[in-house]
């Protein structure tokens, strides 16, 4: 409790957890640190300088905009930091510096300060800046520098490469390598395992719950088991598919954004069906080989609705009142 | 109100898309480089002041309960002029701009300044209001293009602006770039247009 034996007159709620919006921001940068550590260990300093240079930028971009904005912007409160940490995974470590600017400005111009700041954005300011940059760049955001690959070499990603050459060409990756990381991809794309126990201690917190990521992750699972169970020659199996791409990375960490998801049980529920119904569409009939961003941010669209149609339930609201 | 007031308020005011945001279907559709704003820009200027003169002059004829289809067929007759025209003069361009110089007989801009000011005004009068109007659109459409054709391909009217092996922002020529470049557009002309008013 925040202000223990103190009696506060005050709308309720009246019992505070002393969480706040700088905490929860940190608490979740920190829950990325296994994420990170897989992604430097596989692509050495090159991963450390995006990271530092998108973040910096990011938080950059805030405080000019908290400088001449009339409103008052708290620029350290982890929100931009956040922003920048998940755009730095959402691009390839070779990434020249003026990308990661063009991206950090688009996240927290575009993504966010445009609709008001910090919860009031539509939707998630990282990966619209990732959208923006892989539709403006598509040379620059698709060739992946390979992990332990210090001699810059390049490929495209499992799913790119399922997508230009066929299930035949994927064969040889087994599921320990999608898991650990010992692909071709982004910052963040490469280990769901470390994501994943890093995410846990979110879910421990409560500050994301398990609807979202559940039946995102699940709904990917069956629809492309679906065709995987059909057709086993032309279609790559379930775990493949809940394995590679941003699927880990987007069902924990941008999916459950709190600013950009619904509120209610039925409406998480949905939000989630929706996010993974949309990634497998794109990914077996779409024309680019990664549909989760482009899932995501379709959905995010839907939320007011969600909203609407499955409010939150407050307690000591009488039925029919 | 004189002319050059008139002027000056319809390029910032009352500018068909900045201020009024008429026009903008083919406003975000055709603006991928500042030539084809530019052309879709005069092509419609052509039609709203021939409209408007036809219209002005004929504003005692047409019966009040069918003026709307008599505007339209004033309009349309006008289109066919601008789209034979361009298809015989500038080949290219009417390619590049394709449906949107017949889809000129719907804009709103034309049929709105028919209805609202040339069925009520003098020809002078309607002659220049098409004008500034016309000349206000193909102003905002050649600002647009311009944005999104130096953005997105580093080029502005046929010359190269940023070396050959830089990178440019490919979205800005795609459909999200129109939107927001619009967008931005309209921050910097509504302050503009807050100055203007403000100075009178």
């Amino acid at each position: 409790m925040e202000a223990n034996g103190v009696l506060i007159m005050d709308s309720s709620p009246l019992g505070r957890t002393g969480e706040s919006t700088r905490k929860i921001m940190f608490t979740v940068c920190l829950t990325l640190v296994p994420a990170l550590a897989v992604s430097v260990w596989m692509f050495g300093w090159d991963a450390v300088r995006v990271l530092v240079l998108t973040a910096v930028f990011t938080v950059g971009v805030e405080a000019l905009i908290a400088k001449f904005s009339n409103t008052k912007i708290d620029y350290l409160d982890g929100s931009a930091l956040l922003t920048g940490i998940l755009l730095a995974m959402n691009v390839p470590s070779n990434a020249p510096w003026w990308m990661l600017l063009i991206g950090a400005v688009v996240a927290v111009v575009i993504g966010k300060q445009v609709f008001g700041g910090l919860g009031q954005n539509i939707f998630n300011p990282a990966l619209v800046a990732r959208v923006f940059l892989l539709i403006s760049f598509p040379m620059q955001m698709t060739s992946w520098p390979l992990p332990g690959a210090f001699d810059g070499t390049t490929g495209a990603t499992p799913l790119g490469i399922l997508k230009t050459e066929g299930i035949g060409a994927i064969k040889t990756i087994g599921v320990g390598d999608l898991a650990m990381g010992h692909i071709g991809g982004s910052l963040g794309e490469i280990s769901a395992l470390a994501l994943l126990i890093g995410s846990l201690y979110l879910f421990y917190k409560k500050y994301i719950t398990w609807e979202i990521p559940v039946a995102f992750i699940g709904t990917v699972f069956v629809f492309t088991g679906a065709f995987y169970l059909i057709n086993p020659a032309q279609y790559a199996s379930p775990v493949f598919h809940i394995f590679t791409g941003g699927l880990f990375l987007g069902a924990l960490y941008m999916a459950t954004d709190m600013v950009t998801s619904p509120l209610s049980f039925k409406g998480k529920l949905l939000f989630g069906f929706g996010c993974g119904f949309f990634t497998a569409l794109i990914r077996l009939f779409g024309s680019y080989p990664e549909g989760v961003s482009f899932a995501i941010l379709f959905m995010n669209a839907f939320v007011p609705l969600l909203d609407r149609y499955f409010p939150d339930k407050k307690f000591g609201m009488v039925k029919n009142g | 109100m004189n002319v050059k007031e008139k002027l000056l308020k319809s390029f910032f005011v009352e500018n068909p898309v900045t201020g009024l945001l008429l026009g903008l279907c083919p406003t975000l559709a055709t603006t991928t480089s500042a030539e084809n704003g530019l052309g879709m820009g005069l092509a419609t200027t052509f039609v709203l002041v021939s409209s408007n003169v036809v219209i002005s002059l004929l504003r005692n004829v047409i019966p009040n309960r069918v003026r709307i289809p008599s505007f339209i067929v004033v309009i349309a007759t006008f289109v066919t002029i601008v789209d034979m025209g361009m298809q015989a003069t500038l080949y290219d361009l009417h390619k590049t701009l394709g449906l949107f110089i017949p889809l000129i007989v719907v804009n709103c801009i034309i049929l709105g300044r028919a209805e609202a000011f040339a069925s009520k005004n003098n020809l002078w009068d309607s002659f220049l209001d098409g004008l500034f109007m016309g000349l206000g659109f193909t102003f905002s459409l050649f600002i647009l293009g311009s944005v999104r054709e130096i953005l997105g391909t580093g080029n502005w009217l046929g010359m190269a602006l940023v070396p050959g092996d830089w990178s440019t922002i490919l979205v800005f020529v795609l459909a999200p770039g129109a939107f927001l470049s619009l967008g931005f557009i309209l921050v910097g002309m509504n302050k503009i247009a807050r100055v203007i008013e403000g100075g009178k």
